[in-house]
Protein backbone atom coordinates (compact mmCIF):
# COMPACT_ATOMS: atom_id res chain seq x y z
CA UNK A 1 0.00 0.00 0.00
CA UNK A 2 1.78 3.42 -0.87
CA UNK A 3 1.18 6.19 1.40
CA UNK A 4 -1.86 8.32 0.99
CA UNK A 5 -4.15 5.49 0.00
CA UNK A 6 -7.02 4.88 2.03
CA UNK A 7 -6.96 1.84 4.15
CA UNK A 8 -8.39 -1.51 3.00
CA UNK A 9 -8.06 -4.79 5.22
CA UNK A 10 -6.29 -7.68 2.59
CA UNK A 11 -8.41 -10.83 2.39
CA UNK A 12 -6.81 -14.01 3.13
CA UNK A 13 -7.37 -17.82 3.14
CA UNK A 14 -9.71 -19.02 5.73
CA UNK A 15 -7.31 -21.13 8.42
CA UNK A 16 -10.53 -23.56 8.96
CA UNK A 17 -8.81 -26.26 6.72
CA UNK A 18 -4.95 -25.78 8.32
CA UNK A 19 -7.38 -26.59 11.85
CA UNK A 20 -9.23 -29.41 10.57
CA UNK A 21 -6.99 -31.12 9.11
CA UNK A 22 -4.69 -30.66 12.60
CA UNK A 23 -7.21 -32.02 14.87
CA UNK A 24 -8.43 -34.81 12.45
CA UNK A 25 -4.55 -36.42 12.04
CA UNK A 26 -4.04 -36.38 15.57
CA UNK A 27 -7.95 -37.38 16.15
CA UNK A 28 -7.21 -40.13 13.83
CA UNK A 29 -4.25 -41.68 16.24
CA UNK A 30 -6.52 -40.91 19.68
CA UNK A 31 -9.78 -42.65 18.12
CA UNK A 32 -7.39 -45.42 17.49
CA UNK A 33 -5.68 -45.77 20.73
CA UNK A 34 -9.00 -45.32 22.41
CA UNK A 35 -10.28 -47.94 20.04
CA UNK A 36 -7.86 -50.58 21.28
CA UNK A 37 -8.51 -49.92 24.75
CA UNK A 38 -12.27 -50.29 24.23
CA UNK A 39 -11.27 -53.62 22.14
CA UNK A 40 -9.57 -54.59 25.05
CA UNK A 41 -12.47 -53.72 28.24
CA UNK A 42 -14.67 -55.24 26.01
CA UNK A 43 -13.46 -58.76 25.75
CA UNK A 44 -12.85 -58.93 29.42
CA UNK A 45 -14.79 -58.63 32.52
CA UNK A 46 -14.53 -57.55 36.19
CA UNK A 47 -14.47 -61.33 36.98
CA UNK A 48 -11.78 -61.62 34.53
CA UNK A 49 -9.41 -59.27 36.14
CA UNK A 50 -10.39 -60.12 39.37
CA UNK A 51 -9.17 -63.89 39.01
CA UNK A 52 -6.36 -62.99 36.95
CA UNK A 53 -5.19 -60.82 40.45
CA UNK A 54 -5.79 -63.71 42.35
CA UNK A 55 -4.18 -66.04 40.27
CA UNK A 56 -0.41 -66.66 42.48
CA UNK A 57 1.58 -66.25 39.35
CA UNK A 58 0.16 -63.49 38.17
CA UNK A 59 0.54 -61.66 41.48
CA UNK A 60 4.20 -62.61 41.71
CA UNK A 61 4.78 -61.77 38.23
CA UNK A 62 3.12 -58.07 39.14
CA UNK A 63 5.40 -57.48 41.95
CA UNK A 64 8.28 -58.71 39.97
CA UNK A 65 7.59 -55.77 37.16
CA UNK A 66 7.20 -53.21 39.66
CA UNK A 67 10.41 -54.11 41.33
CA UNK A 68 12.54 -54.49 38.14
CA UNK A 69 10.86 -51.60 36.00
CA UNK A 70 11.48 -49.45 39.10
CA UNK A 71 15.45 -50.46 39.86
CA UNK A 72 15.50 -49.95 35.92
CA UNK A 73 13.75 -46.30 36.03
CA UNK A 74 16.78 -45.34 38.90
CA UNK A 75 19.38 -46.99 36.78
CA UNK A 76 18.91 -45.47 34.06
CA UNK A 77 18.47 -42.14 35.43
CA UNK A 78 21.55 -41.99 37.06
CA UNK A 79 23.40 -43.22 33.66
CA UNK A 80 21.19 -40.49 31.42
CA UNK A 81 21.39 -37.65 33.41
CA UNK A 82 25.86 -37.83 32.85
CA UNK A 83 25.08 -39.15 29.68
CA UNK A 84 22.66 -36.52 28.59
CA UNK A 85 25.15 -33.43 30.09
CA UNK A 86 27.75 -34.96 27.78
CA UNK A 87 25.89 -34.15 24.77
CA UNK A 88 24.17 -30.88 26.03
CA UNK A 89 27.06 -28.94 26.64
CA UNK A 90 30.57 -30.64 25.30
CA UNK A 91 31.77 -30.45 21.76
CA UNK A 92 34.47 -33.69 21.53
CA UNK A 93 35.99 -35.49 18.65
CA UNK A 94 33.78 -38.27 17.91
CA UNK A 95 30.68 -36.55 19.77
CA UNK A 96 28.10 -37.57 16.36
CA UNK A 97 28.92 -41.17 16.64
CA UNK A 98 28.71 -41.17 20.33
CA UNK A 99 25.17 -40.02 20.46
CA UNK A 100 24.19 -42.26 17.07
CA UNK A 101 25.89 -45.33 19.52
CA UNK A 102 23.28 -44.14 22.50
CA UNK A 103 20.79 -43.88 19.96
CA UNK A 104 21.23 -47.74 18.56
CA UNK A 105 18.95 -49.73 21.34
CA UNK A 106 16.52 -46.96 19.95
CA UNK A 107 16.47 -48.46 16.55
CA UNK A 108 17.12 -52.18 16.83
CA UNK A 109 14.63 -54.79 17.09
CA UNK A 110 13.91 -55.98 20.94
CA UNK A 111 14.47 -59.41 20.10
CA UNK A 112 18.22 -58.66 18.43
CA UNK A 113 18.95 -56.95 22.03
CA UNK A 114 17.77 -59.89 23.57
CA UNK A 115 19.63 -62.14 21.32
CA UNK A 116 22.40 -59.41 21.58
CA UNK A 117 22.84 -59.77 25.61
CA UNK A 118 22.81 -63.18 25.06
CA UNK A 119 25.78 -63.73 23.26
CA UNK A 120 27.47 -61.08 25.62
CA UNK A 121 27.33 -62.46 28.41
CA UNK A 122 27.61 -66.35 27.27
CA UNK A 123 29.86 -66.83 24.13
CA UNK A 124 32.41 -63.91 24.92
CA UNK A 125 35.25 -64.96 26.60
CA UNK A 126 37.63 -62.96 29.03
CA UNK A 127 40.70 -64.71 30.41
CA UNK A 128 38.96 -68.32 29.39
CA UNK A 129 36.21 -67.39 30.81
CA UNK A 130 32.50 -65.84 29.81
CA UNK A 131 31.40 -62.71 31.20
CA UNK A 132 28.39 -65.15 33.08
CA UNK A 133 30.59 -67.02 34.97
CA UNK A 134 32.97 -64.58 35.81
CA UNK A 135 30.18 -62.56 37.27
CA UNK A 136 28.44 -66.01 38.48
CA UNK A 137 31.46 -66.54 40.37
CA UNK A 138 30.89 -62.84 42.00
CA UNK A 139 27.22 -63.55 42.79
CA UNK A 140 27.71 -66.94 43.96
CA UNK A 141 29.45 -66.27 47.01
CA UNK A 142 26.77 -63.70 47.90
CA UNK A 143 23.90 -65.77 47.23
CA UNK A 144 25.64 -68.52 49.96
CA UNK A 145 25.25 -65.62 52.24
CA UNK A 146 21.78 -64.69 50.87
CA UNK A 147 19.90 -66.54 48.82
CA UNK A 148 17.60 -63.93 47.84
CA UNK A 149 20.84 -62.79 45.80
CA UNK A 150 20.77 -63.79 42.67
CA UNK A 151 23.35 -66.88 41.63
CA UNK A 152 24.20 -65.04 37.97
CA UNK A 153 23.10 -63.02 35.55
CA UNK A 154 21.23 -64.64 32.04
CA UNK A 155 17.93 -66.26 32.85
CA UNK A 156 17.67 -64.78 36.47
CA UNK A 157 16.34 -60.98 37.79
CA UNK A 158 19.27 -59.23 37.02
CA UNK A 159 18.36 -60.25 32.63
CA UNK A 160 15.31 -58.69 33.42
CA UNK A 161 16.64 -55.69 34.60
CA UNK A 162 19.56 -55.65 32.34
CA UNK A 163 17.36 -56.33 29.27
CA UNK A 164 14.65 -53.34 30.42
CA UNK A 165 17.42 -51.01 31.47
CA UNK A 166 19.13 -51.58 27.84
CA UNK A 167 16.27 -50.15 26.06
CA UNK A 168 14.79 -47.85 28.05
CA UNK A 169 18.08 -45.97 29.16
CA UNK A 170 18.31 -44.87 25.62
CA UNK A 171 15.16 -43.25 25.66
CA UNK A 172 15.79 -41.44 29.15
CA UNK A 173 19.68 -40.23 27.86
CA UNK A 174 17.46 -38.47 24.78
CA UNK A 175 14.77 -36.57 27.53
CA UNK A 176 17.71 -35.20 29.15
CA UNK A 177 19.72 -34.12 26.53
CA UNK A 178 16.58 -32.15 25.75
CA UNK A 179 16.17 -31.02 29.16
CA UNK A 180 20.06 -29.75 29.40
CA UNK A 181 19.73 -28.31 26.14
CA UNK A 182 17.12 -26.45 27.29
CA UNK A 183 18.68 -24.63 30.24
CA UNK A 184 20.87 -21.35 29.43
CA UNK A 185 24.62 -22.92 30.09
CA UNK A 186 25.19 -18.76 30.69
CA UNK A 187 23.82 -19.60 34.13
CA UNK A 188 26.19 -22.46 34.82
CA UNK A 189 29.44 -19.99 32.97
CA UNK A 190 28.23 -17.24 35.50
CA UNK A 191 28.56 -19.91 38.56
CA UNK A 192 31.72 -20.73 37.27
CA UNK A 193 33.28 -16.82 37.26
CA UNK A 194 32.08 -16.96 41.20
CA UNK A 195 34.10 -19.48 41.87
CA UNK A 196 33.08 -22.68 41.13
CA UNK A 197 34.26 -25.91 39.24
CA UNK A 198 32.34 -27.45 36.22
CA UNK A 199 30.71 -30.07 38.78
CA UNK A 200 30.11 -27.36 41.08
CA UNK A 201 28.02 -25.64 38.59
CA UNK A 202 26.53 -28.65 37.23
CA UNK A 203 25.34 -29.86 40.68
CA UNK A 204 24.29 -26.37 41.80
CA UNK A 205 23.03 -24.79 39.24
CA UNK A 206 22.06 -27.06 36.35
CA UNK A 207 20.63 -30.06 37.74
CA UNK A 208 18.43 -28.37 40.44
CA UNK A 209 16.66 -26.54 37.04
CA UNK A 210 17.07 -30.29 35.23
CA UNK A 211 14.29 -32.02 38.26
CA UNK A 212 11.37 -32.42 36.11
CA UNK A 213 13.36 -33.42 33.18
CA UNK A 214 14.80 -35.93 35.32
CA UNK A 215 11.17 -37.31 37.06
CA UNK A 216 10.20 -37.63 33.51
CA UNK A 217 13.21 -39.65 32.15
CA UNK A 218 12.97 -42.01 34.81
CA UNK A 219 9.12 -41.92 33.88
CA UNK A 220 9.37 -42.43 30.58
CA UNK A 221 12.38 -45.49 31.63
CA UNK A 222 9.86 -46.81 33.85
CA UNK A 223 7.13 -46.88 31.45
CA UNK A 224 9.00 -48.49 28.63
CA UNK A 225 10.74 -50.83 30.88
CA UNK A 226 6.85 -52.21 31.46
CA UNK A 227 6.73 -53.19 28.24
CA UNK A 228 9.59 -54.76 26.92
CA UNK A 229 9.30 -58.37 25.86
CA UNK A 230 12.11 -59.43 23.36
CA UNK A 231 14.76 -58.66 24.77
CA UNK A 232 13.10 -59.95 28.17
CA UNK A 233 12.16 -63.37 26.76
CA UNK A 234 14.93 -63.97 25.28
CA UNK A 235 17.73 -63.21 27.41
CA UNK A 236 15.64 -63.95 30.97
CA UNK A 237 13.66 -66.31 30.07
CA UNK A 238 9.54 -66.81 31.32
CA UNK A 239 10.11 -69.16 33.16
CA UNK A 240 6.54 -68.98 35.52
CA UNK A 241 7.30 -68.09 39.19
CA UNK A 242 11.21 -66.53 38.88
CA UNK A 243 11.52 -64.79 35.67
CA UNK A 244 8.09 -63.99 34.69
CA UNK A 245 7.15 -60.17 34.14
CA UNK A 246 3.64 -58.55 33.16
CA UNK A 247 4.92 -58.36 29.36
CA UNK A 248 5.99 -62.40 29.20
CA UNK A 249 3.03 -63.09 30.92
CA UNK A 250 0.57 -62.06 28.63
CA UNK A 251 2.99 -64.12 26.10
CA UNK A 252 2.68 -67.30 28.65
CA UNK A 253 -1.29 -66.93 28.68
CA UNK A 254 -1.54 -66.67 24.98
CA UNK A 255 0.44 -69.68 24.37
CA UNK A 256 -1.46 -72.11 26.64
CA UNK A 257 -4.63 -70.59 25.03
CA UNK A 258 -5.96 -68.31 27.23
CA UNK A 259 -6.83 -65.25 25.46
CA UNK A 260 -9.32 -64.17 28.68
CA UNK A 261 -6.42 -64.03 31.29
CA UNK A 262 -4.16 -62.37 28.69
CA UNK A 263 -6.60 -59.56 27.81
CA UNK A 264 -7.28 -59.39 31.22
CA UNK A 265 -3.39 -59.24 32.40
CA UNK A 266 -2.94 -56.94 29.33
CA UNK A 267 -5.70 -54.11 30.94
CA UNK A 268 -3.77 -54.57 34.33
CA UNK A 269 -0.78 -53.53 32.65
CA UNK A 270 -2.63 -50.22 31.15
CA UNK A 271 -4.23 -49.92 34.11
CA UNK A 272 -0.89 -49.47 35.98
CA UNK A 273 0.61 -47.36 33.44
CA UNK A 274 -2.06 -44.95 33.30
CA UNK A 275 -1.64 -44.42 37.34
CA UNK A 276 2.12 -44.20 37.16
CA UNK A 277 1.92 -41.57 34.04
CA UNK A 278 -0.77 -39.71 35.60
CA UNK A 279 0.78 -39.59 39.07
CA UNK A 280 3.78 -37.93 37.37
CA UNK A 281 1.59 -35.31 35.71
CA UNK A 282 0.11 -34.24 39.21
CA UNK A 283 4.06 -34.47 40.63
CA UNK A 284 4.89 -32.35 37.50
CA UNK A 285 1.82 -29.67 38.18
CA UNK A 286 1.98 -29.36 41.93
CA UNK A 287 6.02 -28.69 41.70
CA UNK A 288 5.15 -26.04 39.12
CA UNK A 289 2.45 -24.30 41.06
CA UNK B 1 44.55 -3.39 35.83
CA UNK B 2 43.36 -5.10 32.87
CA UNK B 3 46.15 -6.17 30.35
CA UNK B 4 45.61 -7.68 27.09
CA UNK B 5 48.35 -8.10 24.88
CA UNK B 6 48.36 -9.96 21.36
CA UNK B 7 45.76 -12.01 22.49
CA UNK B 8 44.32 -14.32 19.85
CA UNK B 9 40.96 -16.25 19.44
CA UNK B 10 39.82 -19.10 17.16
CA UNK B 11 35.86 -19.67 17.75
CA UNK B 12 35.24 -22.21 15.46
CA UNK B 13 35.37 -20.17 11.56
CA UNK B 14 35.41 -16.84 13.72
CA UNK B 15 39.07 -15.03 14.73
CA UNK B 16 40.31 -12.51 16.57
CA UNK B 17 44.10 -11.83 16.29
CA UNK B 18 46.84 -10.03 18.16
CA UNK B 19 44.36 -7.50 20.43
CA UNK B 20 46.07 -5.34 22.46
CA UNK B 21 43.55 -3.60 25.28
CA UNK B 22 44.42 -1.70 28.67
CA UNK B 23 42.06 -1.13 31.50
CA UNK B 24 43.94 1.12 34.89
CA UNK B 25 43.50 0.28 38.25
CA UNK B 26 40.01 1.49 39.05
CA UNK B 27 39.25 2.49 35.01
CA UNK B 28 36.00 2.39 33.29
CA UNK B 29 36.83 0.86 29.69
CA UNK B 30 34.17 0.44 27.24
CA UNK B 31 34.21 -1.22 24.17
CA UNK B 32 31.82 -1.02 21.39
CA UNK B 33 31.53 -2.80 17.73
CA UNK B 34 29.57 -3.76 15.50
CA UNK B 35 27.55 -6.97 15.94
CA UNK B 36 29.29 -9.62 15.30
CA UNK B 37 33.03 -8.37 15.74
CA UNK B 38 33.66 -10.13 18.57
CA UNK B 39 33.37 -8.31 21.76
CA UNK B 40 31.83 -11.06 23.82
CA UNK B 41 34.22 -13.77 22.84
CA UNK B 42 37.14 -10.89 23.37
CA UNK B 43 34.58 -10.94 27.22
CA UNK B 44 34.76 -13.98 27.40
CA UNK B 45 38.17 -14.96 27.04
CA UNK B 46 39.09 -12.47 29.78
CA UNK B 47 36.79 -14.03 31.93
CA UNK B 48 38.55 -17.66 31.39
CA UNK B 49 35.47 -19.15 29.57
CA UNK B 50 36.88 -19.02 26.15
CA UNK B 51 40.36 -20.26 25.74
CA UNK B 52 43.18 -18.38 23.98
CA UNK B 53 45.17 -19.49 21.74
CA UNK B 54 48.27 -17.18 21.95
CA UNK B 55 48.77 -13.62 23.60
CA UNK B 56 48.23 -13.09 27.66
CA UNK B 57 45.82 -11.58 29.65
CA UNK B 58 47.10 -10.49 33.17
CA UNK B 59 45.04 -8.80 36.31
CA UNK B 60 47.58 -6.67 37.66
CA UNK B 61 51.00 -7.79 37.96
CA UNK B 62 48.89 -11.72 37.21
CA UNK B 63 48.63 -13.65 34.29
CA UNK B 64 45.92 -15.27 34.29
CA UNK B 65 45.60 -16.69 30.66
CA UNK B 66 45.75 -20.16 31.65
CA UNK B 67 43.37 -20.17 34.99
CA UNK B 68 40.05 -21.47 35.13
CA UNK B 69 37.51 -18.80 35.40
CA UNK B 70 37.04 -19.97 39.03
CA UNK B 71 40.44 -18.89 39.62
CA UNK B 72 40.42 -15.35 38.15
CA UNK B 73 38.58 -13.82 40.39
CA UNK B 74 36.63 -11.96 37.70
CA UNK B 75 32.77 -10.38 38.43
CA UNK B 76 30.82 -11.11 35.03
CA UNK B 77 27.65 -9.78 34.42
CA UNK B 78 25.85 -11.68 31.03
CA UNK B 79 23.68 -9.30 28.84
CA UNK B 80 20.60 -10.80 30.41
CA UNK B 81 21.69 -11.10 33.84
CA UNK B 82 21.62 -15.07 33.92
CA UNK B 83 19.71 -15.01 37.01
CA UNK B 84 19.92 -18.84 38.73
CA UNK B 85 16.57 -20.14 38.10
CA UNK B 86 16.18 -21.86 41.46
CA UNK B 87 17.78 -20.21 43.83
CA UNK B 88 16.19 -16.97 46.12
CA UNK B 89 17.60 -13.84 45.35
CA UNK B 90 19.80 -13.69 49.04
CA UNK B 91 20.90 -17.26 48.06
CA UNK B 92 22.44 -15.75 44.72
CA UNK B 93 24.37 -12.78 45.92
CA UNK B 94 25.91 -14.91 48.90
CA UNK B 95 26.45 -17.71 46.36
CA UNK B 96 30.11 -16.04 45.14
CA UNK B 97 31.29 -15.83 48.90
CA UNK B 98 30.01 -19.32 49.61
CA UNK B 99 31.99 -20.52 46.81
CA UNK B 100 35.20 -18.46 48.19
CA UNK B 101 35.43 -20.25 51.18
CA UNK B 102 33.45 -17.52 53.45
CA UNK B 103 31.22 -18.96 56.56
CA UNK B 104 27.74 -18.82 55.90
CA UNK B 105 26.92 -16.07 58.00
CA UNK B 106 29.79 -13.43 56.52
CA UNK B 107 28.15 -14.49 53.09
CA UNK B 108 24.64 -13.88 54.51
CA UNK B 109 25.96 -10.55 55.62
CA UNK B 110 27.86 -9.46 52.62
CA UNK B 111 24.50 -10.31 50.85
CA UNK B 112 22.46 -8.44 52.64
CA UNK B 113 25.00 -5.46 52.67
CA UNK B 114 25.29 -5.25 48.82
CA UNK B 115 22.02 -6.13 48.48
CA UNK B 116 21.00 -2.79 50.38
CA UNK B 117 23.70 -0.84 48.52
CA UNK B 118 21.92 -2.06 45.30
CA UNK B 119 18.81 -1.44 46.61
CA UNK B 120 17.72 -4.87 46.51
CA UNK B 121 17.07 -5.74 50.91
CA UNK B 122 13.55 -5.93 50.31
CA UNK B 123 13.79 -8.74 47.41
CA UNK B 124 16.14 -11.24 49.58
CA UNK B 125 13.87 -14.12 50.26
CA UNK B 126 12.72 -13.48 46.48
CA UNK B 127 12.48 -16.10 44.34
CA UNK B 128 13.94 -14.87 40.13
CA UNK B 129 10.54 -15.04 38.85
CA UNK B 130 8.51 -12.14 38.67
CA UNK B 131 11.64 -9.81 39.08
CA UNK B 132 11.32 -6.75 36.59
CA UNK B 133 14.75 -6.42 34.01
CA UNK B 134 16.34 -3.48 36.43
CA UNK B 135 15.67 -5.70 39.46
CA UNK B 136 17.39 -8.40 37.77
CA UNK B 137 20.31 -6.70 36.57
CA UNK B 138 20.79 -5.11 40.06
CA UNK B 139 20.87 -8.61 41.31
CA UNK B 140 23.40 -9.72 38.70
CA UNK B 141 25.30 -6.64 39.47
CA UNK B 142 24.96 -7.49 43.64
CA UNK B 143 26.28 -11.23 42.87
CA UNK B 144 28.83 -9.95 40.58
CA UNK B 145 30.41 -7.42 42.76
CA UNK B 146 29.90 -9.69 46.43
CA UNK B 147 33.30 -11.34 46.46
CA UNK B 148 34.85 -7.44 45.79
CA UNK B 149 36.56 -8.48 42.54
CA UNK B 150 39.32 -6.25 41.29
CA UNK B 151 37.85 -7.11 37.38
CA UNK B 152 34.19 -6.76 36.31
CA UNK B 153 33.34 -7.83 32.94
CA UNK B 154 29.81 -6.17 31.85
CA UNK B 155 28.12 -7.68 28.39
CA UNK B 156 25.64 -4.99 26.96
CA UNK B 157 24.05 -5.29 30.85
CA UNK B 158 21.70 -2.13 30.04
CA UNK B 159 20.55 -3.75 26.37
CA UNK B 160 17.10 -5.02 27.28
CA UNK B 161 16.44 -2.60 29.63
CA UNK B 162 13.53 0.52 29.22
CA UNK B 163 15.04 4.30 29.46
CA UNK B 164 14.22 4.92 32.57
CA UNK B 165 15.87 1.93 33.98
CA UNK B 166 18.30 2.34 32.08
CA UNK B 167 19.16 5.56 33.47
CA UNK B 168 18.46 3.99 37.07
CA UNK B 169 21.64 1.44 36.31
CA UNK B 170 23.60 3.76 35.00
CA UNK B 171 23.69 5.86 37.89
CA UNK B 172 23.87 2.57 40.09
CA UNK B 173 26.92 2.00 38.28
CA UNK B 174 28.53 5.11 38.71
CA UNK B 175 27.46 5.22 42.42
CA UNK B 176 29.47 1.71 42.90
CA UNK B 177 32.53 2.87 41.38
CA UNK B 178 33.03 5.02 44.31
CA UNK B 179 32.43 2.52 46.69
CA UNK B 180 34.20 -0.41 44.77
CA UNK B 181 37.59 0.11 43.59
CA UNK B 182 37.65 -2.48 40.35
CA UNK B 183 38.45 -2.37 36.49
CA UNK B 184 35.73 -2.67 34.31
CA UNK B 185 35.69 -3.71 30.72
CA UNK B 186 31.78 -3.25 29.57
CA UNK B 187 30.40 -4.04 26.76
CA UNK B 188 27.54 -1.62 24.41
CA UNK B 189 26.37 -0.77 21.55
CA UNK B 190 25.26 2.34 23.15
CA UNK B 191 27.18 5.49 22.36
CA UNK B 192 25.38 7.05 24.72
CA UNK B 193 25.87 4.84 27.42
CA UNK B 194 29.51 4.53 26.87
CA UNK B 195 30.32 8.17 26.93
CA UNK B 196 27.94 8.11 30.26
CA UNK B 197 30.07 5.50 32.12
CA UNK B 198 33.73 4.98 29.94
CA UNK B 199 37.03 7.01 31.24
CA UNK B 200 38.07 5.27 27.50
CA UNK B 201 35.88 3.91 25.14
CA UNK B 202 37.59 1.48 22.62
CA UNK B 203 35.61 0.05 19.29
CA UNK B 204 36.48 -3.54 18.05
CA UNK B 205 36.91 -3.24 14.03
CA UNK B 206 38.71 -5.44 11.89
CA UNK B 207 40.11 -7.46 14.80
CA UNK B 208 41.74 -4.39 16.29
CA UNK B 209 41.03 -2.39 19.71
CA UNK B 210 40.93 1.08 18.38
CA UNK B 211 40.43 3.49 21.00
CA UNK B 212 37.84 6.39 20.08
CA UNK B 213 37.68 8.72 23.09
CA UNK B 214 39.00 9.30 26.67
CA UNK B 215 37.93 11.49 29.21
Amino acid sequence: MMTGEPYSPVKIKSDVPFFTALWGISGMYFLLIVAVLAADASYTSVHDLWTAVKDPNIRASIWLTLYTCTVTAVLSVIVSVPAGYILARFNFPLKKFFDAVLDIPIVLPPLVIGLSLLILFNQVMIGGQSIENWVGGWLEGLHDWNQNIPSGVTYKIPAIILAQFTVSCAFAVRTMRNTFEGIDPRQEEVAMTLGCGRSGAFWLIALPQAARGVVAAGTLAWARALGEFGPVLVFAGATRGSTEVLATTVFLEISIGNLEGAVAVSFLMIAVAIMVLTSVRILGMRQTV
Amino acid sequence: MIEIRDLCVRAGDFKLDNINLRVPDSGYTVLMGKTGCGKTTLLECVCGLKRAQGGSIRFGSHDVTSLRPAERGVGFVPQDGAIFSTMKVGDQLAFGPRMRGWTKSAALTRAFEIGEELGIGHLMDRSPRGLSGGERQRVALGRALACRPQVICLDEPLSALDDETREEICSLIESLRQNHPFAALHITHSRKEAERLGDEIFILQAGQCIRVNES
